[in-house]
């Protein structure tokens, strides 16, 4: 049985400090969600929300039919992997992962049963008899993970399950979770702090920042079509130039910088372009040339990267990543042009 | 590779080793001194100092009682204690900090004040019997100890481990007691033995509470000296030393001593 999940105007405070501000999110059956952003954002309170730790201010959880809002933790079936296993320290791993079984009323030859499939399928039969403090990291993660899908929970919840673990066994162990997960098409929230983790094992990611989503949607979109200067940061535009259209010719557009330099933009790559927007775009998106046109810049410390040179360049709006051929290499000081490439570009909506 | 030790290092250590144990071992022969006063060396040998203990009623009687209290004044604080301890670590966000302060506070308070004020608001204000009383004082005395010692285990524990249970169909009262006791149990034992060692040595608080029929053993022996001044009292010591190395020798046997130092 696979329920979707919703939020419906959730605001939440701790003490007086509001951390949540009308969150509003719906996961469907059987998808796995992210939520994607630093530390304080409000993406760990969504979940403990959810989890029935913290009780909303206002607004409803709603999972499948049942209404989750006021309902005590315990009652609620939700599988929660933390992010320090928190396995039970005095029972072995065969009891831990029975432990959600015995508290749904299930004999104990029918417990074992299920906790031993279970462990299993997560690779640890062997390791049943053992204590968790006898396992390493990445066992006790698969031992959390067995104990979570044991109860065959409409909804799984993961709170940074990865982030204790070293990055191999972090993509491993990602990967292992994707599959446990698609074989139940358990729906699935999902909350970290690592853009690539997220990236990689989710449906779709939110983005959240100071309790609130700022895009949500799948990971590619997000990627090359962040929404605003604030994903767009995110994921890595490093360049944010503020951009008015001084110009109108057809499909092709002259937009300028406050400090006066143009560049332009044709519209059939872009689709309409308002009056004031933001030019966002990674090192990638901008081309140092020594051609006169585009943002005139003077250049500063250059990086090797391999497939590219990269240029600190100095503009009188401000200070942009730019990447040059390899073939030219140019020295600091130099002065030259960045042309924005139209591909790798984005066109946001001013932030003033 | 072995260590040398300096002897002057040595030689203070067994001094003070020695200051430590010479008063034992001065009661333990006064206590069979021949004689009807206190005295050491002992003279002669004679093992009727510890036969008058158990012929004089009033040492068994106070030696229940101050079991008794004992016993259900720790329980009584760890009651009280646990839950305290407990809602102190988990809320320790949301509640004032002073809040884990004012459990010291009986500590923190001479304790014959405490006994004062004791016996003034309550033997005297609420006139409860004399054996109420006394529990209630001990359960305030060992209180503290229950408190912080069950809260130094608590301060260790994860409670994600406590909402895993209840995220797993588990309710929170039934969640505390199979997940997150069984977990901090070390530390309800360490606050028990400390509590109730406490509460049988304490003269100061039950020298104010105790009253007609009811007594403690250290009441008792204070009685005693001041009547008699005879080895008996050398003698009760004795086995209430005994009674401390037994302590300390299942606690040793079972959790290790350094349990009660951490």
């Amino acid at each position: 049985m696979t329920v979707s999940l919703t939020l419906d105007n959730v605001t939440a405070h701790y003490g007086s400090t509001q951390v949540l501000q009308d969150l509003s999110l719906a996961i469907a059956a059987g998808e796995l969600v992210s939520l994607l952003g630093a530390s304080g954002c409000g993406k760990t309170t969504t979940l403990r929300l959810v989890a029935g730790f913290l009780e909303p201010t206002s607004g409803s959880i709603r999972l499948g039919d049942r209404d989750l809002t006021r309902m005590p933790a315990h009652q609620r079936d939700i599988g929660l992997v933390f992010q320090n296993y928190a396995l039970f320290p005095h029972l072995s791993v065969r009891d831990n992962v029975a432990f959600g079984l015995k508290q749904r009323g299930l004999g104990s030859v029918e417990r074992k049963a299920k906790a031993d499939t279970m462990l299993e399928r997560v690779g640890l039969s062997a390791f049943a008899e053992r204590m968790p403090a006898a396992l390493s990291g990445g066992q006790k993660q698969r031992v959390a993970l067995a104990r979570a899908l044991v109860i065959e929970p409409p909804l799984l919840m993961f709170d940074e399950p990865l982030s204790n673990l070293d990055a191999k066994l972090r993509v491993d162990m990602r990967v292992e979770i994707r599959r446990l997960q698609r074989a139940n098409g358990t729906t699935s929230l999902y909350v970290t702090h690592d853009q690539e983790e997220a990236f990689s094992i989710s449906d779709r990611v939110a983005i959240m920042n100071a309790g609130r989503i700022m895009q949500l949607d799948r990971p590619e979109v997000l990627y090359q079509r962040p929404a605003n200067s604030f994903v767009a940061r995110f994921v890595g535009f490093e360049n944010l130039i503020d951009m008015t259209v001084t110009e109108r010719n057809g499909a092709s557009v002259k937009a300028t910088t406050p400090a006066g330099a143009s560049v332009f933009l044709s519209q059939d790559v872009f689709g309409a372009i308002p009056d004031r927007f933001v030019l966002a775009a990674r090192p990638d998106g901008l081309a140092v040339t020594r051609s006169e046109d585009g943002i005139p810049v003077t250049l500063g410390i250059r990086t090797y990267l391999g497939r590219a040179y990269q240029y600190q360049c100095m503009a009188q709006s401000g200070t942009y990543l730019g990447n040059g051929p390899l073939t030219e290499p140019l020295e600091p000081g130099t002065a030259a042009s960045l042309v924005p490439v139209p591909e790798q570009c984005c066109i946001l909506p001013s932030d003033a | 590779m072995r260590t040398t030790l300096h002897p002057a290092l040595l030689m203070i250590a067994s001094l003070i080793f020695a200051i430590l144990i010479a008063p034992l071992f001065i009661i333990l022969g006064a206590s069979v001194s021949d004689t009807s006063y206190l005295t050491f060396p002992p003279q002669g040998f004679t093992l009727q100092w510890y036969s008058n203990i158990f012929e004089i009623t009033a040492f068994r009687t106070t030696a229940i009682t101050s079991l008794q209290i004992a016993f259900f004044g720790t329980f009584l604080a760890l009651l009280i204690g646990i839950p305290a301890a407990y809602a102190l670590n988990r809320f320790r966000v949301r509640l004032p900090s002073f809040l884990s302060n004012v459990f010291v506070l009986p500590i923190l308070v001479p304790e014959i004040v405490l006994g004062f004020s004791l016996m003034k608001s309550i033997t005297i204000g609420l006139d409860l019997p004399v054996y109420t009383t006394l529990l209630m004082g001990h359960t305030l005395l060992v209180l503290p100890y229950a408190v912080r010692v069950v809260g130094a285990s608590l301060a260790s524990f994860d409670f994600s481990v406590e909402e895993a249970a209840i995220s797993l169909g588990c309710p929170p009262l039934k969640a505390f007691l199979t997940v997150v006791l069984p977990n901090i149990s070390a530390g309800v034992i360490a606050a028990f033995i400390l509590a109730f060692i406490t509460s049988v040595n304490d003269v100061s608080i039950s020298l104010f509470l105790t009253g007609p029929g009811v007594s403690t053993l250290p009441i008792q022996i204070l009685a005693h000296m001041e009547q008699f001044f005879d080895p008996t009292i050398a003698s009760v010591s004795v086995l209430l030393m005994l009674l401390t190395v037994g302590v300390m020798a299942i606690v040793e046997a079972t959790l290790g001593l350094t349990f009660l130092t951490k």
